[in-house]
C-alpha cells in the first residue's frame, strides 16, 4: 500500500486510473498478506512454544552462567518473559484493534443514549473496554455522551472501565499468572466501573459538572470509521501493534528486568511484613502511593509480578495496581475542565473506595496460594 | 479548499497537522490547513474522539492519525 502512496505523484488529471489500478493491485496484494498472516500466525505458536527451553539453552549454553545461582536464576527469567510477553502483547494488541474498529466512540454513544441507570452502567463498563479511547479525548467524548443524553453515572462507568480494565495489562496477568488472576482482574474491574458509576449516578451530582457543559450544542459529526472494509480493519489492527507495542515495549523489558532482580536476589516473603495480609494498613497506602503514579499497565506488571511471588498480599497488591492504572493525576487534571472540584473529588473517593474494598475481600478470601503459583 | 484538523494539542493531533500540510505542499494545491484546539468548537462541529479532521466542512476521519494516501483520497475525491 506504502508502495502505491509513495508512487502516485500524480497530477489530479491522471489520478483517477491510478486509483483504479491502486484498488486491483490491493485486491491481489490481500490474498498475498493472507498468507503472510497465517504464515505469522504459525511462526507465533512454533516460537512461543519452545521458549522455555530456548531462554535455558540461552542461560545455561550460550551464556556459561551455573544452573541454580541468583544470576542464572534471574537471567532466565528475564530471556524467558520477555519475548513471551512481547509476543502475547503482539497478538492481543492486533486482535483487539481489530474489535476496536467495530465500536466507534459515536456507536458507543448512540447505544448508551436514553439507556435506564443499571442496565446502562453494565453497558457502559463492558462498552469501555472495546471502544478505543485516549485520555486527551476524554473531555470532547464527556461533553458529547452527557450532552446528547447518556446519564452521567452511566458516563462515568464508561470513563472509569475504559482506562481501568485494559487490554494490555489483561494479557500480561494471564501471561505470568494465568486466567485465574486475569479473570479477577477483569470481574473486578468491571464491578468498580458499574458500582461506581452507578453510585455517582445515584448522588445526583449533575449540578457538579462545569455548566458550560450543558450549554454546548453537539454536533451532528460523522461516524467516519464505521463502515471500513476488513483491509481497513486489518490495517487497524497493525497501526495498533506499532503504536502501542512501538510505545510499551521499553518498559515491559524495564518491569521485567525489576521483576528480574527481584526473583533472583530477594528471599521469599521479603514483602509479606510491609504488603502482606496482616498489615492492614497496607491497602489504603497501596492506593494512596498509587494516584500519583502514572504508568501504563505493561510497566506496572511486572512489579506486580514480583511484589506477589516474594509474599505481597494479592488484595493489596491489587488495589495497587487499579490506583495506578484507573486514578491518575493527569486526566484528572483534564476532567477538571468539565468538572467542578467536588464532583471530582467524589470521583476519587468512590473509585479509591472501590478499590480499598476489592482489596481487603481478597486479602480476607485467603486465595492467594490457590491463585498465585 | 479548508482543511480543518481538530486537536486539543497532543502529539497525535500534531503528527496529522504536520502529515496534512506535507501533503498539501507535495500536491501543489491551493488548501487552507486550520488547526482547530479550542473544545467547544469540536462539540459544535459533532467531534469525540481527536484528531480529527474534516475538508470543507466535511468530517473525513476521527480518533486517529490519518495515512498520506488517505489525505490524497480526501483531496483529490
Amino acid at each position: 500500500m506504502k508502495k502505491i502512496a509513495t508512487t502516485c505523484q500524480c497530477d489530479t488529471a491522471t489520478c483517477p486510473t491510478e486509483q483504479v489500478d491502486a484498488s486491483t493491485t490491493s485486491s491481489r496484494m490481500s490474498g498475498r498478506s493472507v498468507a503472510l498472516g497465517v504464515l505469522a500466525l504459525i511462526a507465533w505458536v512454533l516460537l512461543y512454544q519452545y521458549l522455555a527451553p530456548i531462554a535455558h539453552w540461552v542461560t545455561a549454553t550460550l551464556l556459561h552462567l551455573p544452573a541454580n545461582t541468583h544470576l542464572s536464576q534471574a537471567v532466565e527469567f528475564f530471556v524467558f518473559e520477555v519475548p513471551k510477553v512481547l509476543l502475547l502483547l503482539t497478538l492481543v494488541v492486533f486482535g483487539v484493534g481489530i474489535i476496536r474498529s467495530f465500536f466507534t466512540p459515536e456507536r458507543t454513544r448512540k447505544m448508551l443514549a436514553g439507556k435506564r441507570e443499571s442496565v446502562g452502567n453494565v453497558l457502559a463498563a463492558l462498552l469501555g473496554i472495546v471502544t478505543p479511547f485516549c485520555s486527551c479525548s476524554a473531555v470532547p467524548l464527556f461533553i458529547g455522551f452527557v450532552t446528547t443524553g447518556v446519564p452521567l453515572g452511566v458516563t462515568f462507568s464508561f470513563l472509569i472501565s475504559a482506562p481501568m480494565v485494559n487490554e494490555i495489562a489483561l494479557v500480561l496477568l494471564y501471561g505470568l499468572f494465568g486466567w485465574k488472576v486475569a479473570a479477577i482482574y477483569l470481574g473486578t474491574g468491571l464491578f468498580i466501573a458499574i458500582v461506581t458509576g452507578w453510585t455517582i449516578g445515584r448522588l445526583k451530582m449533575e449540578p457538579h459538572v462545569e455548566d458550560w457543559v450543558y450549554a454546548a450544542q453537539m454536533g451532528e459529526g460523522a461516524d467516519t470509521d464505521a463502515d471500513l472494509d476488513w483491509a481497513g480493519r486489518i490495517r487497524y489492527g497493525l497501526d495498533a501493534v506499532r503504536e502501542i507495542v512501538g510505545k510499551v515495549w521499553l518498559f515491559v523489558i524495564l518491569g521485567i528486568a525489576v521483576g528480574a532482580g527481584i526473583h533472583g536476589y530477594v528471599p521469599e516473603g521479603a514483602m509479606a511484613a510491609i504488603m502482606g495480609k496482616d498489615a492492614w494498613w497496607s491497602v489504603p497506602l497501596a492506593v494512596l502511593i498509587g494516584i500519583p503514579m502514572y504508568s501504563n499497565a505493561a510497566g506496572i506488571i511486572p512489579v506486580v509480578q514480583a511484589l506477589l511471588s516474594k509474599g505481597a498480599a494479592l488484595g493489596t497488591v491489587l488495589a495497587f495496581m487499579m490506583s495506578v492504572i484507573a486514578l491518575s493525576l493527569p486526566e484528572m487534571v483534564i476532567l477538571r475542565k468539565v468538572l467542578k472540584p467536588r464532583l471530582i473529588a467524589t470521583f476519587i473517593a468512590v473509585v479509591g473506595g472501590g478499590i480499598m474494598l476489592i482489596g481487603y475481600l481478597f486479602n480476607l478470601m485467603n486465595v492467594h496460594a490457590f491463585i498465585v503459583k | 479548499m479548508k482543511i480543518t484538523v481538530y486537536g486539543p494539542g497532543c502529539t497525535k493531533c500534531k503528527q496529522t497537522e504536520e502529515l496534512i500540510r506535507h501533503v498539501v505542499t507535495e500536491m501543489g494545491i491551493q488548501a487552507d490547513v486550520v488547526k482547530v484546539s479550542d473544545i467547544k468548537e469540536m462539540i459544535a462541529a459533532g467531534i469525540m474522539s481527536t484528531p480529527a479532521v474534516a475538508v470543507d466542512g466535511v468530517i473525513k476521519m476521527a480518533g486517529r492519525v490519518p495515512k498520506a494516501d488517505e489525505v490524497k483520497q480526501w483531496i483529490t475525491g
